[in-house]
């Protein structure tokens, strides 16, 4: 066991647990942010995606013990009034058909928009193509990308 | 005033007497005849918003609550059913909430989401529950004002008489209304007039799911719950014995305990769990058969072979028509298991106490998992309570209640709350699969190419009746036999999306393309045809389908599709009526550098009317996007009773990059609404496998195509535009 103190959206807490647990699990079981999603646990799918330092990881195959003094952002703190460029685009298009991957599909886009903010289709496409949506609103995605670069 | 009369007494519940009231009403699905009506006060309506179901309420704020009963899964039902309700009512939408009602089956009837059924199940009730609420509202404000009701106006939210310039809002009028008893007939808007139903209404949960809110079962957290991970055996296998030494010696595991053939490890939150179920060790024997995939290849050739098929349809004379036949072409297709895997994997809540229980959790069927629960706990079914949260996908995995039952029976044996997580791993080894399947096709054409024998032999693996006997083309063809047969295996199957139709309608349109071909005719002329002659003299009585219906879908998909206009693209057509709806599909294929290009699907659906276009689009092109990438990459393969892929790395979902543009246009037949969640689905595999014969004359007679020898070196691309 180990206590970590972590910077998350802004905050920093402080929790007690085993240094190999995916900072997914410490999110979701030990801090009660459940906006990030467990799909696959494997780096396969995205759902679980958040930034660190402002870069979009796999938050399952992270350990927490190597997160250390790094900012992590999570679909919560994302934006104060959930009004982010992506979300807003997101809320525009209205993308989600279950939702469950939608969180990841948001984080995923807000980083890669911020490295690149007038992107062509083919770089949002392969930028987005590591985050699995089951209910294929794939062509929706592709939309609200495109939207939000423009908002 | 207006007078009521023969109001039943059954469906009529009123508490008089409430001051600060909200006028209630509730669906009465199960017979809506006239609806049922509570008054409550504001802070009951939001405070104990969860205990009231079937209920549309006003509070006199004019804010207006709608209870949707059906659980969502992303088929958008919790916005739909509200936009019936609310366009009756003549509501200001902005005004309305919705909340996801609980499992209650005395005040709703068929609360589950499978078959693509809620809709035509629920339409005529839905309005008719907004149409009292609306009628009564009128009536409150005639007697007020002293005016005749017919002279009254509404909208949005707004109660408007001309004559006298009054004017009030649906919640100055919601007490008032509450008092009046509500008729047992009311007058539906004509479909001309309808201002919410058909515009692009946005998902009611957003905003909650753009902001990371809990919404799904897994998000589901209470103090004090304990969580749990399960080890399920491989199929056909039972437990020899249990060494949970190592994984009890993880930190932050509780308890380990066996129950049936499973071993659950419980702790205080998952990560231990995951570790601990991977040092679990577990042995297991043989339960009667253990089966791997080369024995369902076998299995599947014996069935073919062996006259025992039960015979599903039979038309005419076969045999004659086919001795008689100038030419008979034959094929076999070839689909394997399927898992559903929704992103959200399986999981439960259940807190069982002393004589009652509470469940929590994503389930397409709740009241199955009502009484599941009740028969394992073996206490009335009406002291549990099943709370359905939002599901992370379904595609029917979710009607099964194994995973609930699971939850059940930890809870009891460790007499705690407990939250059951499935790992994505659990997910796929788990179980419940889309079976598979085997197509054997004969049809007998005469020399002018018309088709005047149709044989069809499924051999399915726990698949039931793996034919559909009176979808087309049964109906168009004189002389038919249709047979089934099926092997039991302990491998479990289960509905999944578009069930059986979602490869048998790859398989017999890629048949009938087969068979156009050999009679050198077009695909779409060729289904014309057909369909004209079963109009004409439908075979065999009356038609498994509408005809004009399927026409209007054929030809509006050619139409939007330039279909054989242009030489340079290869086209394939496929065309499939399923759970009351119609979809006909092409799919484009250009020759770029040599390379076959997959460029667009075009869709013409016939689902009656359309209610929300933006949802309906979601779920043509999600189950084109469905079809599609479980044709190309889907497949599950097991090896001495557990599955070879076991998470997603092996177990391919289709990506962005691999799906084509898709165009969705609709025929407007002036039907009422039917279901969308799965008809779009089943034509994909068929228009697609059509198109890349067309290009490259190979035949993909086997899914996943990517696996097959015909597709090896076809270097098929995937493009938007
Ligand atoms: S859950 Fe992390 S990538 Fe799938
Ligand atoms: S919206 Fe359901 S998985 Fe993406």
């Amino acid at each position: 066991m180990a206590t970590l103190n972590l910077k998350i959206n802004g905050k920093t807490h402080t929790v007690d647990v085993e240094e190999d647990t995916p900072l997914l699990w410490v999110l979701r079981d030990h801090l009660g942010l459940v906006g990030t999603k467990y799909s696959c646990g494997i780096a396969q799918c995205g759902a679980c995606t958040v930034h660190l330092n402002g870069e979009a990881i796999f938050s399952c195959s992270m350990p927490v013990s190597s997160v250390g003094s790094d900012e992590v952002t999570t679909i919560e703190g994302l934006s104060e009034e959930g009004d982010h460029p992506v979300q807003q685009a997101w809320e525009e298009i209205d993308v989600a058909q279950c939702g469950y991957c939608q969180a990841g599909q948001i984080m995923n886009a807000a980083a890669f928009l911020k490295k690149n903010p007038s992107p062509s289709m083919d770089e949002i496409e392969n930028a987005m193509n590591r985050n699995l949506c089951r209910c294929g609103t794939y062509h929706k995605i592709r939309e609200a990308v495109a939207k939000a670069a423009k908002i | 005033m207006a007078t009521l009369t023969k109001t039943n007494r059954r469906d009529f519940l009123k508490i008089a007497g409430t001051t600060a009231g909200g006028l209630f009403i509730g669906f009465n699905w199960l017979g809506c005849d006239s609806p049922k009506m509570e008054v409550l006060s504001d802070e009951q309506v939001l405070s104990q918003a969860k205990n009231f179901n079937a209920y549309l309420s006003i509070a006199p704020s004019g804010d207006i609550v709608i209870y949707s009963p059906n659980p969502e899964l992303g088929q958008n039902i919790k916005t739909s059913f509200p936009m019936v309700v609310a366009e009756e009512l003549d509501a200001d939408w902005k005004k309305v909430r919705v909340l996801q009602a609980n499992l209650d089956t005395e005040k709703f009837d068929r609360q589950l989401t499978g078959g693509s059924g809620a809709m035509p199940h629920s339409w005529e009730r839905l309005r008719k529950a907004g149409a009292t609420a609306r009628y009564l509202l009128v009536a409150a404000a005639a007697n007020e004002w002293a005016v005749p009701a017919e002279e009254i106006t509404t909208s949005e939210g707004m109660i408007f008489h001309k004559g006298s310039g009054k004017e009030a809002s649906y919640g100055d009028m919601a007490i008032a209304a509450s008092m009046i008893e509500a008729p047992e007939d009311v007058v539906l808007k004509d479909k001309k007039d309808f201002k919410i139903i058909g515009t692009p209404v946005k998902n009611v949960d957003s905003r909650a799911i753009y902001t990371g809110k809990p919404l799904y079962g897994l998000d589901f957290y209470r103090e004090g719950m304990m969580h749990a991970m399960v080890q399920r055996p491989p199929f056909g296998m039972k437990i020899k014995s249990v060494d949970d030494t190592a994984a009890k010696a993880v930190n932050g595991v509780s308890q380990v305990v066996t129950f049936d053939n499973s071993v659950a490890v419980i702790g205080n939150s998952t990560w231990p769990l995951m570790k601990a179920k991977k040092l679990l060790k577990v042995e297991y024997e043989p339960d009667g058969m253990v089966e791997s995939t080369s024995d369902h290849d076998r299995i599947f050739r014996e069935m073919l072979d062996s006259g025992k098929a039960e015979e599903r349809r039979r038309d005419g004379n076969v045999d004659m028509a086919f001795k008689n036949a100038a030419q008979v072409v034959t094929a076999e297709y070839q689909c394997p298991f399927l898992s559903h895997s929704p992103m959200e994997p399986m999981n439960f809540f259940a807190h069982v106490k002393e004589n009652s229980a509470e469940l929590i959790g994503p389930t397409q069927t709740p009241d199955r998992a009502a009484s599941s629960a009740a028969e394992i706990l073996g206490i009335p079914k009406e002291n549990i309570t099943v709370e359905i949260t939002r599901l992370g996908g379904g595609f029917g995995r979710r009607l099964r209640a194994d995973y609930a039952d699971e939850a059940v029976k930890i809870s009891k044996l460790i007499n705690a709350p407990v939250k059951v997580t499935w790992s994505r791993e659990d997910d796929l080894t788990g179980g419940a699969y889309r079976p598979a399947v085997r197509y054997r096709f004969e049809a007998a054409l005469d020399s002018d190419g018309n088709m005047i024998g149709y044989k069809l032999k499924g051999a399915g693996i726990n698949a039931g009746n793996s034919t559909r006997q009176n979808n087309f083309p049964s109906g168009a063809v004189d002389n038919v036999l249709i047979e089934s047969i099926d092997h039991q295996s302990p491998i479990t199957t289960n509905a999944w999306r578009a069930p059986i139709t979602n490869f048998l309608a790859y398989a017999e349109q890629s048949f009938l393309d087969e068979v156009a071909m050999a009679a050198k005719k077009d695909p779409v002329e060729f289904r014309l045809a057909l369909l004209e002659k079963a109009k004409a003299n439908p075979v065999g009585g009356e038609l498994g389908y509408d005809a004009d219906r399927m026409i209007g879908v054929i030809k509006t998909a050619a139409e939007k599709s330039n279909w054989g206009k242009n030489p340079n693209v290869s086209q394939g057509f496929s065309v499939y009526f399923s759970h009351r709806t119609y979809v006909a599909q092409v799919a484009d294929i250009e020759m770029e550098n040599g390379a076959p290009v997959l460029k667009k699907i075009t869709a013409a659906t016939d689902c009656g009317m359309v209610i929300n276009p933006t949802g309906a689009n979601h779920q043509v092109r999600g189950g084109i996007v469905d079809g599609m990438g479980h044709a190309m990459y889907g497949n599950l393969t097991f090896e001495n009773g557990l599955p070879t892929q076991k998470n997603f790395d092996k177990y391919r979902l289709i990506r962005m990059k691999e799906v084509p543009q898709i165009d969705v246009h609709y025929v407007d037949s002036g039907f009422d609404p039917t279901g969308l969640g799965e008809p779009a689905l089943p034509p994909t595999g068929g228009a697609v496998a059509n198109a890349i014969y067309k290009a490259t004359e190979r035949r993909l007679r086997t899914q996943p195509f990517i696996e097959q020898k015909e597709f090896e070196d076809l270097n098929l691309v995937i493009k938007r535009s």
